[in-house]
């Protein structure tokens, strides 16, 4: 009846019984207070059948929120571990449980977090900053989202029932086929990677098609923000780089579930192929990450430097370079394979030429702020900050990909420390910069800034307390994934200055809490009436703040780069907007329905359950048959309704 | 400029010095800038040789953030030119300046893969000797051909002479690593990888497997023991009056899944067990 599903996969240890429990209570404590406060319509009218990409936005950082502390939470165990398990002492972690939050760590990370923020602003900035009122296929963005988060929501799932995967984040065969991973563990990262993936593929094709059919009038190509650049050319690598994660596991499953033989050793099958086909999804997926994140530094940049973007079409060209090495790079994370050296020094030099692009930018960026009047707000200081990260671990970057080079330290703590610098440096700054940077637009009030300096700090020095000190351990031999290490090795100090830095990361996090905490006290004095609380340069400033579920009373036209910039500094006067009835998605609960029946689908494969899984898929089908039959998915929002919404701008 | 973010400047200038510091203070220990043996060294160099091309723009990077940052503040009122995007000779210079040093780098890259590519045999006046590696869950078991002895979780070898290891795996994927002689190669099922090596000097080095093999995976370290040829065949002729032997059953006993292995020793073995250790995975039955 319930496959492989038995009354073990509840018992757990005392460790992990603790979080699966307190996991439990806040879900508890969510339904109490959303029954106490008589918010369940709300959350359902207003947000979970929402198509508004601005809402979609919100909750994607929601998901994201919660899915950072649940890593940085592994994180820190982890860290305590590597600080107690020396020589005599085994630390507090049996190997099982530790090695499950490595792979839980790097998984939440990469695809929930940061695919979570990137997502999130993708939603969220898009549609502004080419002046239309919502994405090409509203339904499909839903759709996207309950896909994102019901994989999210089965990763959370293996902490209570059963356990998760232990074989690494990318999860190599020979050891996640079914003979040395006989568990439910790498099941659950197949499905939750597998659900999400086709939710970011969702995403992928329905932003594309935004940006190259919605744009508004006057917009052309070589004229959209610079986020839009870089959000276009990360949607064209997830269109063409998500296909082979799901193919991939895909096979994996095949091989796991009904005994086929792709990627075991033996019969014929090739785990090495598997490790090129996850990388060469996994190389341009660090671009799809990194790419939105420069857009946002190119859009901060300017505003602050109060200074015209240096080099338009270099960044335009070095974005696109970017994208089209990503897909000649995937072997140089296994040159220790063993391929030929021609094979390894052209995969090197690949590696290498991504470099070029990559620098263009940066000196782009320094002399945008080169003659301009820089103002240190906290978005400029997460730039600062981002500047020096990241430019030491491009710089290691490089040194790896001289494979010679690599073999000494591949799979090290300098790997990790690397990938490290350009994720958190790169992308999660680039976030923590870009959510202060449009906070005011998403919420109406501006962040304290103070506050918001002392996390930039925190963050940043606790980074490289944490962090600069794996590089020398990987230098020293140290190897990533230990849950225990000789004392003779003599790395104990290292580590502990590492989870000095962990800490003083975490400080960091509370100040952010803190940020937002008094932030929102004290948001009286901090609304932005105007729209454009930063004199910025792009279209979503020219609507109000927060913007109305259109978006535009009135599609704006522009004629230039900066388009908003231009408008107000244009001489022509400005008659009174003629407003029109605005065409308008309604909302959706298939979405979400679509999203639950897809965890219960997941969940029950991992488990073997499959008579939930037929009626899961038929569920399935039958919401989007319901969807497609569906006349009455659109509305009006009427010229009165417009107006009045219009009167009510900038009065609080 | 405030003073927070002056503070927050001097302490990063501090960082770095510590860190720099960091690197004399643990300098010997360092295993990977440190090698015992030819190829490491070659390899340290190359990593030398990278990082210099690479700070040819790494510090103009730091020191134009910083000194963009410090002169055209806002409060300073430096000269303003709002509109100034574009200039074909800075961005030149910044396209073409990295595209050499890339080239440069590149040129280092295909010489060096070619001279240590890890299954080239290292020339040598001395005959190298041969040790087949097996990964197994979860310790390594090293087979020494010439000498038909074997050993868990230990080597020995004569220094300055080449070793030429055969890699291979009886379990997941690992990857064979000894810091202080020179780079890894994986150790995977059904497949002979090769490793070049040797060392300089005796001395005792730090051998472990760099790839997540499963729950022992950490306990998979070993020592690599370079001592003087007379010291060396000593050693075999005393693993030689070991009373266990590697037969083809003593092996099926060994391959059952153990942790933190202490160090074995086979006075004799099966000829051929490491072909027939890779060949398992060529027949269509269960390996």
């Amino acid at each position: 009846m319930f496959g492989r599903l038995t009354l073990n996969a509840f018992k757990h240890d005392l460790i992990e019984a603790s979080v699966g429990v307190s996991i439990l209570l806040a879900l508890i404590a969510i339904v109490f207070l959303l029954t106490y406060y008589k918010r369940w319509r709300w959350l359902w009218y207003d947000w979970l059948t929402s198509v508004d990409h601005k809402k979609i936005a919100q909750m994607y950082l929601i998901v994201s929120a919660a899915m950072l502390f649940k890593g940085v939470v592994d994180a820190g165990m982890m860290r305590a571990q590597q600080l107690l398990s020396v020589g005599e002492s085994f630390g507090y972690l049996s190997t099982p449980h530790y090695q499950q939050l490595f792979t839980a760590h790097g998984t939440t990370m990469i695809f929930f977090v940061a695919m979570g923020v990137i997502s999130a602003m993708i939603n969220y900035l898009v549609p502004l900053q080419i002046g239309a009122r919502d994405v090409a296929f509203p339904f499909l963005n839903s759709l996207s989202f309950w896909l994102f988060a019901s994989g999210n929501a089965l990763l959370i799932a293996s902490l209570m029932v059963g356990n998760f995967s232990g074989t690494g984040w990318v999860s190599y065969p020979p050891l996640s086929n079914l003979e040395y991973s006989p568990g439910v563990g790498v099941d659950y990262w197949i499905w939750s990677v597998q659900i999400s993936g086709a939710g970011t593929l969702l995403t992928g094709i329905n932003f594309l098609v935004t940006i190259l059919k919605m744009r508004c009038p006057g917009m052309t190509l070589m004229r959209m923000p610079m986020f839009v650049w870089a959000s276009l050319v990360t949607l064209v690598l997830v269109v063409f780089a998500f296909p082979i994660l799901t193919a991939t596991a895909g096979m994996l499953t095949l091989d796991r579930t009904i005994g086929t033989h792709f990627f075991t050793s033996g019969f014929g099958g090739n785990p090495m192929m598997y490790v090129n086909l996850i990388w060469a999804w996994g190389h341009p997926e660090v671009y799809i990450l990194i790419l939105p994140a420069f857009g946002i530094y190119s859009e901060i940049v300017p505003v602050f430097s109060q200074k015209k973007l240096f080099g338009y079409v270099s960044m335009v060209w070095a974005i696109v370079a970017i994208a089209f090495l990503a897909f000649l790079v995937w072997l140089h994370h296994f040159f220790t394979m063993g391929a030929g050296p021609n094979v390894n020094a052209f995969f090197g030099f690949m590696t290498m030429l991504i470099s070029v692009p990559t620098g263009v930018k940066i000196f782009n960026w320094l002399f945008t702020m080169f003659r301009g009047r820089i103002v240190f707000t906290t978005p400029m200081l997460w730039f600062l900050c981002f500047v020096v990260v990241f430019t030491i671990g491009g710089m290691d970057g490089v040194l790896m990909s001289v494979a010679p080079v690599d073999f000494q330290v591949h799979n090290s703590l300098f790997l990790i420390a690397h990938f490290h610098s350009v994720i958190i440096g790169g992308v999660l700054f680039g976030f923590f910069c870009g959510f202060t940077y449009w906070f005011p637009k998403i919420y109406g009030f501006k962040l304290n800034e103070k506050w918001g300096e002392y996390a930039v700090f925190c963050w940043f020095f606790g980074f490289l307390f944490a962090f600069i000190p794996l590089y020398v351990l990987g230098l020293m031999g140290a190897t990533r994934r230990l849950d225990h290490y000789d004392a003779s090795t003599g790395w104990f100090p290292l580590f502990a200055i590492a989870a000095f830095g962990f800490l003083v990361i975490c400080a960091g996090i509370g100040f952010q809490v803190l940020q937002l905490y008094i932030s929102f006290k004290e948001r009286a004095q901090n609304r932005d009436t105007t729209g454009d609380p930063w004199n910025g340069r792009t279209l979503e400033w020219s609507t109000a703040s927060p913007p109305p579920l259109y978006n535009f009373a009135v599609i704006p036209e522009v004629h230039d780069r900066d388009g908003f910039w231009a408008m107000k500094h244009s001489k022509t006067h400005k008659e009174k907007p003629k407003y029109e009835d605005i065409h308008m998605p309604k909302n959706t609960g298939q979405g979400f329905n679509i999203g639950v029946l897809s965890f219960f689908f997941g969940f029950a494969v991992i488990w073997y359950i499959w008579w939930l899984a037929l009626l899961s898929i038929i569920g399935i089908f039958a919401c989007l048959f319901y969807r497609l039959f569906d006349r009455h998915t659109e509305t009006y929002v009427s010229v009165e309704e417009v107006e009045r919404i219009e009167a009510q701008r900038g009065k609080v | 400029m405030n003073r927070r973010l002056k503070i927050a400047f001097f302490l990063l200038v501090l960082f770095g010095i510590a860190a720099i510091a960091l690197l004399f203070i643990f300098g010997d220990r360092i295993a990977v800038l440190n090698p015992q043996g030819m190829i490491g060294e070659k390899q340290r160099d190359l990593l030398f040789v990278a990082t210099i091309l690479m700070l040819i723009v790494v510090i103009p990077v730091f020191a134009l953030t910083f000194g963009i940052a410090w002169k055209y503040r806002a409060e300073k009122k430096s000269t303003y030119h709002p509109d100034w995007s574009h200039s074909f000779l800075a961005e030149a210079v910044w396209w073409g300046v990295p595209c050499l040093i890339i080239i440069v780098l590149g040129a280092y890259t295909w010489k060096g893969c070619h001279e240590l590519d890890p299954f080239k045999p290292i020339e040598s006046d001395r005959k190298p000797l041969t040790i087949q590696v097996v990964a197994l869950q979860w310790k390594w078991l090293f087979i020494y051909p010439e000498q038909n002895i074997a050993t868990v979780n230990f080597i020995q070898f004569p220094e300055q002479v080449p070793v030429n290891f055969e890699i291979t795996s009886d379990a997941p994927m690992n990857s064979f690593w000894i810091p202080q002689l020179g780079g890894q190669v994986y150790a995977m099922p059904g497949m002979r990888s090769k490793l070049h090596l040797v060392a300089n000097v005796p001395g005792d080095f730090r051998g472990a497997s760099a790839n997540i093999s499963g729950a022992g995976f950490s306990g998979m370290t070993f020592i690599a023991k370079a001592t003087s040829q007379e010291e060396f065949d000593q050693w075999v002729e005393s693993v030689k009056e070991s009373p266990s032997q590697l037969s083809k059953d003593e092996y099926i006993q060994l391959h059952k899944p153990s942790q933190y292995n202490p160090v074995a020793y086979y006075s004799s073995g099966e000829t051929n067990l490491f072909n027939w250790i890779m060949m398992k995975y060529m027949s269509p039955t269960t390996p």
